[in-house]
């Protein structure tokens, strides 16, 4: 194969990759493009593999390597729960990190891929190096403690180090002070101490960035860790001179990208402030001095009967999952709940809001696994209006998305932040372990409103014995 | 307060408060201040209660149903006067029962301080304290579990209806049957407070066509949302006097008013009035010749009738045929359901309590610094202190404050966001051009090339990503996170050992990029598989 054919089965690839996501935009077209994805894919890599720069000296490496990496790959994504699904997109962003930063490391000591770059050419090629490697690194440690993060190994809660601004710009100096003797070194061994110096640098600041973020942020810090990824794919083409890799790094980059401005948007928290660390520690002084906004009045607890009696009574019931649902399990004993409902001529839908869950989407997914007909599923913004009509709205271990302090009260850390107005129902009904507050840890005056039910307890369990109670 | 059960303990039983509920003396009047379920509660406040024997036999709730959740039985009125502390009512009391009460005894009754100012002197006299329940500060959000009177005007509203369909000739709801067509009856009510709501709502489901009117334009949602149809009077004039009630409204406005309600009066089969100014005489909203104007058996339900009346003909307390039109002016309408209003206005009533008794040792405390117990109390110890100062603004910032806190909304997704400002822009274009120009000033052609080609493949992924739905976000990020694995185009082109190249270590390089492979291909498999799998559980 020439590489004229080899350019040509490349922009077929870059064609199918955009179908891919393109296709996403609908259920009914969204495994059509990962179909369009596969087969962009493997075009992409027989043609690389087939092409001029590929020997026969390489193929059982890379039978090997593919096999390896690909049973690996398919044995993680048939055991996956879908409870776990961000870990998983945590785990393998990290895995694209240190390929790119391995692919940078074996470009700086293959002194073939710089022959016949001089002057400004071969300055951007190391630049290309460098920053790729930065990316990866990044990408990599980043993407390592999300992961940890979102599986438990590691606390949620958001660690602050003492002048961390200020520890992250002196590494940011100290890396451009690394760029500098790098790009003057002579040898791949003179250039080897800034590289290395520069990788942990990056390494250690990927970690600091990911340990200051809180749990209920992940959904901003997975997309953009997507989008890193994807820049570092981009930066990696830029160093290969291939535009392959460049386009679907772009691609990646911007989708990820994207997706951290809706996360941002749907917190109503800039992307710098979600970045520069978790809730509390801004806004945790002027709340104290507020005072007033304490919420007064009484908490009304339910059982599992009362639960079911309301729900048997309801003409329309709108349920409102977050990660307590996720963690508990739940979505299963859900839908068993909701097709009881359905039979019954009662309209259940159900109210996503967008950060509901550790990573985009994830609610959807969840009700998806468990069955639940994604056209009974909708976004916050197509439900909103409709509480009012609402019989029962059933709050499933949500708390921050459903305060209505966000909208009454202008001294609340999450006020201006979008929320679903579960208090406009009828009777609202909140499920979760304890009073203790959300994420944000903001007091959450929907508890003691006069039409809001608490229904104490593990979600899985209660919603079973309301299951039971709803069908005798 | 450590513990729950506070009845126990020897101490408080012994400063503990006595509760007496009398039978109400009034003529007519079933109601009893208290029902079982609230006698319970009191007790477990730290109270002891006694009921006078036979109280609650209008309300269907004997004297063992009292026994037998802990409350004593007082033979007569007398004994129940001289043992209790505090005593719940529901009237006002006759001068006979003040004469009864002794200094120290605190009440907790309708008084409507305003319209019996004898008996408010009488009460002072006595050197007793005096709660009355009418004089709640409505606007406190805390209050409402204690507004008695709008539970008792929501019992009122509906058997306003309930005695309007029992004076009316007709079906409520329209109906097509073997004998004919039957139209559904026209209902008109006037004043869209509580009990104008509830009369709303039950003769809506009752299946009528409702009407409803009232100053207080902010009101039409809610008539609207109990299935009612809001009409406007054609003049502009807001009448919102503060407190929920109405207030009086300029001659103009009452001239378009009275046109509209004759021309209704006209239309409509029934009439439910419920239009009350505090302190005031009822408004007469409906005239002789609107009375005449209307269908023989037409029914008017006057629910002011206790103040005079909305209808010029009612004659307040009875049931009287004018006209050919039966006028309802029943004043005990909340009595006439004895059961259910005894069992809101005893609970209203615990709730006084437990706000009076925070510390649940069953002694009250009335403690003018509360605003709502400031407002309920109207003599203390023999002192008028009734009207309350109107309540400190604590209430007006948070309503203030609504507006200002309006949510910026998010421009939804899909849709186009607003433009950005001009001057954001142009600073955004300035940012943009001047990065080129370093860029153009410096890099070689060839850079250039991938430079063109990664902003186009910017901008193309921005297009086609702001088109995928929330719901597969999670999709989409596994799928991106497959296509990333692309990078392993970048081992692929390394993993080959280059011949005639001495100064490159093969070994090292092959190894690197061996690993690399396999780590690409981890997500490349992985990440199109869990795509396909989760893809495949959306269904409709």
């Amino acid at each position: 194969m020439n590489s004229s054919l080899a350019t040509v089965a490349y922009i077929g690839a870059t064609i199918l990759f955009i179908l891919s996501l393109g296709g996403l935009s609908n259920q009914e077209t969204s495994r059509r493009g990962n179909l369009f994805g596969m087969i962009g894919m493997t075009i992409a890599v027989l043609a690389t593999v087939f092409g001029p720069q590929v020997n026969s000296g390489g193929y059982a490496w890379i039978v090997g390597a593919m096999l390896v990496g690909g049973s690996i790959g398919l044995y993680l994504a048939r055991s996956v729960q879908m409870t776990q699904m961000p870990e998983l997109v945590a785990f393998m962003h990290s895995m694209v990190g240190l390929a790119a930063v391995l692919v940078g490391f074996a470009t700086f000591v293959d002194p073939t891929a710089t022959h016949g770059f001089e002057g400004a050419a071969k300055t951007i090629h190391e630049l290309e190096i460098y920053i790729g490697i930065f990316i990866g690194a990044v990408t990599l440690s980043g993407s390592v403690i999300a992961f940890g993060k979102l599986s438990g190994r590691i606390g949620g809660n958001p660690v602050l180090l003492p002048g961390r601004h200020w520890m992250n710009l002196l590494a940011l100096l100290v890396v451009i002070y690394f760029g500098g003797v790098f790009m003057g070194a002579e040898t791949p061994e003179a250039g080897m101490v800034p590289i290395a110096v520069m990788t942990v640098l990056a390494l250690l600041f990927g970690v600091h960035m990911v340990m200051a973020i809180g749990g209920a942020d992940m959904p901003v810090v997975v997309s953009m860790l997507n989008s890193y990824s994807g820049w570092a794919a981009a930066a990696t083409g830029f160093m290969l001179n291939n535009d392959l890799l460049i386009v679907v790094g772009a691609l990646v980059g911007s989708s990820g990208a994207i997706l951290s401005y809706i996360m941002c948007n749907a917190m109503n928290r800039s992307f710098i402030s979600v970045i520069a660390g978790g809730f509390g520690t801004t806004s945790a002084a002027p709340k104290p001095a507020g005072g007033a906004a304490q919420p007064a009045g009484e908490v009304v607890p339910v059982n599992a009967a009362e639960t079911a009696e309301l729900l048997k009574e309801a003409k329309s019931v709108i349920i409102v999952p977050g990660y307590g649902m996720a963690v508990a399990q739940a979505q299963h004993t859900v839908y068993e709940i909701t097709k009881f409902l359905r039979e019954k001529g009662v309209n259940v839908r159900f109210g996503i809001h967008p950060v509901a869950g550790r990573m985009p989407g994830h609610m959807n997914v969840l009700l998806a696994e468990a069955k639940v007909p994604y056209d009974v599923v909708f976004e916050m913004d197509e439900l909103n209006d409709d509480f009012p009509a609402t019989d029962v709205a059933m709050v499933i271990g949500a708390n921050d998305i459903v305060n209505p302090a966000a909208q009454d009260d202008p001294t609340s850390p999450i006020a201006g932040m979008p929320v679903l107005e579960v208090w406009k129902a009828k009777t609202s009904i909140v499920m979760k372990r304890s009073m203790a507050s959300g994420y944000a840890g903001v007091d959450n005056p929907l508890f003691y409103k006069d039409n809001n039910r608490m229904l104490f307890g593990d979600a899985k369990k209660m919603l079973d014995e309301v299951l039971v109670v709803l069908r005798t | 307060m450590p513990s729950g059960t506070p009845t126990s303990s020897p101490e408080s039983s012994k400063t503990a408060q006595r509760i007496g509920v009398p039978r109400e003396v009034f003529p007519g009047e079933k109601r009893v201040a208290t029902v079982p379920e609230a006698v319970e509660k009191l007790i477990k406040l730290g109270f002891s209660v006694t009921v006078e024997s036979g109280a609650g036999v209008g309300a269907d709730v004997s004297d063992e149903a009292f026994k037998a959740v802990g409350a004593t039985i007082a033979a007569d009125a007398t004994a129940l006067w001289n043992t209790a502390d505090i005593v719940f009512k529901v009237r006002p009391p006759t001068l006979a029962e003040v004469a009864q009460m002794h200094t120290g005894q605190t009440l907790i009754d309708f008084i409507w301080p305003a319209q019996n100012p004898d008996l408010m002197q009488a009460l002072a006299a006595k050197g007793v304290t005096v709660l009355s329940i009418d004089c709640l500060p409505r606007t406190l959000s805390r209050a409402q579990k204690m507004d008695a009177l709008t539970s008792m005007a929501g019992v009122s509203g509906y058997r306003a209806v309930i005695e309007a369909a029992n004076a009316f000739g007709r079906f409520f709801n329209g109906q097509i049957t073997a004998a004919g067509k039957v139209p559904p009856a026209k209902v008109f009510i006037a004043g869209a407070g509580v009990a104008g709501l509830a009369a709303i709502g039950t003769a809506a489901s009752l299946g009528a066509i409702v009407r409803a009117n009232d100053t207080r334009a902010e009101v039409a949602d809610q008539v609207v949302s109990l299935g009612g149809e809001f009409v406007k009077v054609d003049y502009e004039e807001e009448g919102s006097g503060g407190g929920g009630y109405a207030k009086v409204m300029s001659e103009g406005f009452q001239k378009a008013q009275r046109a509209m309600y004759a021309k209704q009066a006209k239309e409509v089969d029934i009439i439910i009035t419920t239009a009350l100014i505090p302190g005031k005489p009822a408004p007469k909203l409906i005239t002789a010749e609107m009375v005449q104007s209307m269908k023989p058996g037409s029914v008017i339900v006057d629910m002011a009738g206790e103040q005079g009346g909305n209808c010029e003909l009612t004659e307040p307390g009875k049931a009287v045929v004018k006209h050919g039109v039966t006028i309802v002016g029943y004043t005990d309408l909340a009595s006439r359901l004895a059961k259910q209003s005894s069992t809101l206005y005893g609970t209203n009533l615990f709730r006084v309590t437990e706000e009076l008794c925070k510390t649940k040792d069953g002694v009250i405390n009335v403690n003018m610094e509360d605003d709502a117990i400031r407002g309920l109390t109207v003599i203390k110890d023999g002192t008028i202190t009734w009207p309350a100062p109107p309540l400190k603004p604590a209430a007006t910032p948070a309503a203030a404050a609504k507006p200002a806190a309006a949510v910026k909304k998010a421009p939804a997704h899909g849709e186009a966001s607003a433009p950005m400002a001009p001057g954001k822009l142009a600073m955004m274009f300035a940012g943009a051009a001047v990065l080129f120009w370093l860029i153009g000033r410096s890099a070689p052609t060839a850079f250039m090339s991938h430079f063109t080609v990664f902003v186009l493949a910017c901008f193309v992924g921005y297009m086609v990503v702001w088109n995928v739905k929330p719901a597969l976000h999670t999709p989409l990020m596994s799928v991106t996170n497959a296509i990333s694995s692309i990078i392993a185009i970048g081992a692929l082109v390394q993993i080959s050992p280059v011949m005639g190249a001495a100064e490159r270590p093969n070994g090292l390089i092959t190894w690197i990029a061996a690993v690399a492979i396999a780590l690409t291909a981890i997500n490349m498999f992985g990440g199109f598989a869990v795509t396909q799998r989760m893809l495949a559980m959306f269904r409709k």
